[in-house]
């Protein structure tokens, strides 16, 4: 029987509603668990002296003053822990080129970036062990820094790693068509140097990990603040010699995530290393100082591109050269050329065109590392597409929604494959637009538009279209050798009193994976949500699975669980159907209730059933199965990602005279296929766009030429901040994926892919009549002030 | 991170308080709202303090009008004097700077004194001190003494109070029959440090302006104050661009700072002639 979504009067209607968050009250009421709140006996604390140059040789430590510090328990150097930890290298088969040095969980010879860790030292509190990592000496001897991206290759520049020959980490140039050909006849190219800043992710909650190792089981548990407790699993197992059996990952309440909490850090690594070799608890959590030099960041790129258009608008072809730094490492294990690879394969995405050249060329640097965060590489594709088709646009007197309209492919159109090879299933990107501009009013918002102009106000109007990878199977990591799970699994059983357990292997970060999960089961099964209590992140307890990354949760694990969902319900009725001599395809589940189909009588409730099932069993026939525990997996196979597509829309003002940009409105129609849960999915752009937002005005790591970090803290990284976002307006097209039952697609991070373009270009909108462009984010004030002529230095 | 303080007494007066500092060979720290103090501690960029907690002292605390002074007690919350009905009447520049600073929370335990001893040389009040041609009222072993506001701020997070000093409350002239006193700031983020601010005020006398976050310490703009008494406003935003030599950081460089001191500048003339900008 197949669910009749369509129908929101169907019974157990839960899918496509917004329903109540299971873990909201405890959040909210200050009882959530999070690895910093779990206290175990004997603990201790770990705290890092890390690198304060970008690249040094490590020479003599001196570790005699922070020895003497009251509560100090013992200090470990690089030296230390190599030998009870085997150093990883961040590599992919599939990505062909790739190279990355080994990487310890503490520097050994050489530190690369400020914030690298040197020395850890353990003490009875977190203050103790700070104390006296700040009283550790370590003889730097300093190295030359590579800073910048666009000269990292050339000839004078030093190499980092000099065995590896050269700073370049990765290198991926894709053709499709006759590029040149296509620039050289065309009626119109349109070229432009677009920039995005290096962020990071700045989660509420920080890295924060716990680790215990038990000599008399053989076994290490790990409470850990992460989207993947079974990647996990096996990098410990792995590099500190553990069978993968005997390393437990537990995932409690974590503090956001978007994507920095799905990647191997040294300290982490160097904290699980020293539990073990200590036989003690071990605590680290990372203050915002850490977070800010040692949390992954990304966006790092710089990039050259043009368009080529014909009279009518159609785009002939795009050129894109993209240049990112990752910093001195590769990041273990989804590596550091994810991003720009994700760069080719998006640039273009909504369009139909037939000439397409894309190059990325990823460098070595003395920086942080950087790695996959929310939307990874979306918003660089996104910037670079839509920032182009603007300027196209604009060139030929065009409006940029009628362009638009004339390049995206038809809705009708699918399956299809881009020129950067992309499958798309099945994307609604006309039905989209038309949404968006009837939500807008995109003629009143014009005429606002120049009767503000009247006045002396610039204000502009910016459209973005764009596509979003989600649902990955093994092509995304799997097939590069990497163990991270693309299926994913979820037990339903029903219990004693009738109330039902999800135990899943995807992960909660805050997002509401638990309410997606308890509404799925609650409507596969037949009963509230609020009795269904959902389970995950642990390892020795869920299903293995993926966890949380690239916009799965919902896809996958929401299949998952509603296959398992449904299996239980099958159980249930082959019982309640023996009980009841009824048949079991006339009998239903609603709301806890065995009823009969056709007429919705109730004739038992499910805790009757788990009476008989569970302590009267010698009353049921011998031979009937009675199994109230069903288990299924979920993995996609016939497209590699479930694309989803949307659009955004812009309107601000910019104060010519200050460079200030004042967000007025932003909307989003998005399709991210079936809807589970409206408020949910509406929260999940919302977050998103202000993200975006945040890239496109706010966020920028600075790094001075030394490979110094220059902005380490929340009054220096600027987030955006409620007082300047502007309402947001959010709504859907739904395309269901015919690939599961459930029909959904990622919804988590279109948000952030699609924004910045949009501000970037009713910037330039707003800037058009007075000749001025912007393309590198954030646009600060000063930016736009420079790009309007109005500085002089 | 964690701070590390060399300890903390709670001073039951202003007396006691000064007795705590004498008495901490140098290593004595007064601590009011704590609102920057605590945070410099938690970045351990300020190790090993005698914290001497002066919030208690409530005779510190206050507003009073004394004839034509307006009298304001360093432990009184910026909220407070955002809130103020005599503020508000007497000097209404400090009114509006309130909104300019930080967030609620921030306010509500942030002191005048502590902003004004603190000198961050982007804060608000400090150059509305020095363009109200305020007072600064401290108190040290020896007595008390009364210091100018260009005598006051010396340099980044420097004042002339010394270590063995309390600032106790801050005076200034009210404001005259048709005085108007005008604020203007433009920062990343509503909350957010001032990339440059400005006030401006018009007395029968002349014109003051005070400018912050373009240098060192907030600084009172006299040839662009004399251009504006001579009704050039041109004239006068081309004084203040010579005027000051503002520092370039990660979020503007000095080029940008001038210009901006010229818009604001501008902006505020032209709300002190009632026209809209
Ligand atoms: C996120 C954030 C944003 C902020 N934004 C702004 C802003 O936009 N504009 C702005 O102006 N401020 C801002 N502040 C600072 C805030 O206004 C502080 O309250 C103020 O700078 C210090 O006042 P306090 O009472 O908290 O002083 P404390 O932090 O307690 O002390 C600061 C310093 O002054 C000394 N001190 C304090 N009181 C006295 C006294 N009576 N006598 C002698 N010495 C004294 C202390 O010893 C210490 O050195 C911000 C603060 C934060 C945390």
């Amino acid at each position: 029987m197949t669910i009749p979504f369509n129908n929101p009067d169907r019974p157990n209607s839960y899918i496509g509603r917004t329903v109540p968050r299971p873990n909201a009250t405890k959040l909210v009421q200050g009882r959530g668990r999070y690895v910093d709140d779990i206290v175990l006996p004997r603990m201790l604390h770990v705290a890092f002296s890390r690198s304060p140059v970008a690249h040094a040789k490590i020479g003599a430590i001196d570790l005699d003053e922070a020895k003497a510090v009251k509560g100090v328990v013992r200090i470990f150097t690089g030296a230390d822990l190599a030998e009870v930890c085997t150093p990883w290298v961040a590599v992919l088969a599939h990505l062909k080129g790739l190279k990355s040095p080994p990487e310890h969980p503490l520097a050994v010879d050489r530190a690369c970036w400020v914030g690298e860790p040197v020395v850890a030292v353990v003490a009875n509190t977190r203050a103790a062990a700070e104390e006296a990592a700040s009283l550790v000496v370590v003889d730097y001897e300093e190295l030359p820094a590579v800073t910048d991206t666009m000269t990292a290759l050339d000839k004078d520049t030093p190499v980092i790693h000099p065995e590896l020959g050269d700073n370049l980490a990765f290198r991926r140039l894709h053709e499709e068509g006759d590029v040149d050909a296509a620039f050289k006849t065309a009626h119109k190219v349109v070229s432009a140097h677009f920039r995005t800043a290096r962020h990071t992710g700045v989660t509420l909650e920080p890295r924060s990990i716990l680790v215990d190792w038990n000599p008399a089981e053989g076994q290490m548990t790990a409470y850990h603040a992460t989207q993947a407790p079974h990647m996990m699993q096996t990098v410990f197992a792995k590099h500190l010699d553990i069978p993968e059996s005997r390393v437990r990952v537990i995932c409690g309440d974590v503090g956001g995530s978007y994507g920095i909490k799905v990647h191997v850090y040294p300290d982490e690594v160097a904290t699980a290393a020293i539990a073990k070799v200590m036989g003690r608890p071990v605590k680290f959590i990372a203050d915002r100082l850490e977070s800010f030099s040692t949390d992954i960041h990304a966006r790092d790129h710089e990039i050259e591109a043009k368009i080529a258009v014909d009279v009518d608008g159609k785009i002939l072809a795009i050129d894109v050269d993209d240049w990112t730094g990752i910093g001195p490492y590769s990041v273990y294990p989804r590596t550091s050329a994810i991003e720009g690879n994700q760069v080719v394969n998006l640039c273009g995405g909504p369009y139909d065109f037939a000439n397409y050249r894309a190059q990325t060329t990823v460098v070595f640097q003395n920086k942080t590392p950087t790695c996959q965060y929310r939307a990874v590489g979306h918003p660089i594709a996104v910037a670079i597409t839509e920032g182009l088709v603007d300027m196209a646009a604009a060139a030929i007197g065009m409006d940029p929604v009628e362009i638009r309209r004339r390049n995206m492919y038809a809705d009708d159109a699918y399956p299809v494959t881009s020129p950067a090879k992309m499958k798309f299933e099945g994307l609604s990107h006309h039905a989209s637009m038309d949404k968006l501009i009837e939500m807008i009013d995109y003629d009143a918002l014009r005429a606002d538009q120049a009767e503000a102009r009247k006045q002396g106000k610039y204000r502009g109007i910016g459209i973005a279209s764009f596509i979003e990878l989600t649902n990955p199977s093994p092509f995304m990591y799997g097939i590069g050798g990497a163990r991270i799970s693309a299926q994913d699994g979820c037990t339903v059983r029903m219990d004693p009193d009738g109330s039902v357990v999800a135990l899943s292997g995807v992960t909660e970060q805050g997002q509401g994976t638990e309410a997606m999960l308890s509404q799925v089961v609650a409507e596969g099964v037949g009963v509230k949500p609020s009795n269904v209590r959902v389970i995950t992140g642990d390892t020795q307890v869920t299903p293995y699975g993926g966890g949380t990354w690239a916009s799965r949760g919902a896809g996958i694990g929401g299949e998952a669980a509603l296959q398992a969902a449904r299996a239980l319900r099958d159980s249930i009725l082959e019982v309640a159907a023996a009980m009841l001599q009824a048949e079991a395809g006339k009998l239903d589940i609603r709301d806890g209730q065995i009823v009969d189909l056709e007429s919705g009588e109730e004739r038992m409730p499910l805790e009757e059933l788990g009476r008989i099932v569970y302590f009267r069993g010698d009353t049921l026939p011998k031979d009937l199965p009675r199994e109230l525990v069903q288990t299924r997996h979920f993995i996609t196979m016939d497209y590699p990602f479930a694309f989803t597509n949307g659009v955004q829309a812009s309107y601000l003002e910019v104060d010519t005279d200050t460079g200030v940009v004042t967000l007025l409105k932003h909307w989003c129609v998005e399709d991210c296929g079936r809807v589970i849960n409206p408020q949910l999915v509406d929260e999940q752009i919302r977050g998103g766009i202000v993200q975006g937002l945040g890239g496109a005005l706010y966020e920028e790591i600075h790094y001075d030429e030394d490979g110094q970090l220059l902005n380490g803290s929340m009054a220096d990284y600027l987030v955006p901040m409620a007082a300047e976002m502007p309402d947001m307006v959010v709504a859907h097209v739904e395309t269901p994926t015919k690939e599961s039952e459930l029909g959904a697609k990622g919804a988590g991070e279109a948000g952030t892919a699609g924004a910045p373009a949009a501000v970037m270009n009713a910037i330039n909108d707003a800037l058009r009549p007075l000749g001025a462009q912007v393309a590198a984010m954030p646009f600060t004030p000063e930016r736009i002030l420079r790009a309007l002529g109005k500085i002089n230095d | 991170m964690k701070a590390s303080a060399g300890g903390y007494a709670r001073a039951e007066s202003v007396r006691h308080a000064l007795d705590l500092l004498a008495g901490s060979e140098g290593q004595g720290r007064v601590l009011a709202g704590g609102q920057s103090l605590v945070a410099a501690m938690n970045m351990r960029l300020s190790v090993g303090d005698l914290l001497v907690d002066i919030s208690k002292i409530s005779e510190l605390s206050g507003v009073a009008v004394e004839g034509d002074i307006l009298r304001i007690g360093a432990l009184t919350r910026h909220a407070q004097v955002g809130a103020d009905a005599q503020i508000k009447t007497h000097a209404p520049l400090l009114t509006a700077a309130v909104s300019h600073i930080a967030h609620a929370a921030i306010r509500n335990r942030g002191t005048i004194g502590g902003a004004l001893a603190h000198a961050d040389p982007a804060a608000e009040f400090p150059a509305c001190a020095l363009a109200l041609g305020a007072t600064m009222h401290a108190e040290g072993p020896s007595g008390t003494r009364g210091i100018a506001a260009d005598e006051f701020f010396e340099d980044v997070f420097t004042t002339s109070l010394s270590e063995d000093e309390i600032l106790t409350s801050i005076t200034m002239p009210i404001a005259e029959q048709g005085e108007v006193q005008i604020l203007e700031e433009v920062a990343r983020r509503s909350g957010d440090y001032a990339l440059v601010g400005l006030c401006l005020i018009k007395r029968a006398v002349g014109h003051r302006i005070a400018v912050f976050s373009v240098g060192p310490r907030p600084i009172l703009a006299t040839n662009a104050m004399a251009a504006l008494d001579q009704g050039d406003v041109d004239a006068a935003v081309e004084a203040l661009s010579n005027e000051i030599d503002p520092p370039s950081d990660t979020q503007a460089s000095s080029a940008y700072r001038r210009h901006l001191a010229g818009v604001l500048l501008r902006r505020a003339v032209c709300r002190m002639k009632g026209e809209t900008a």
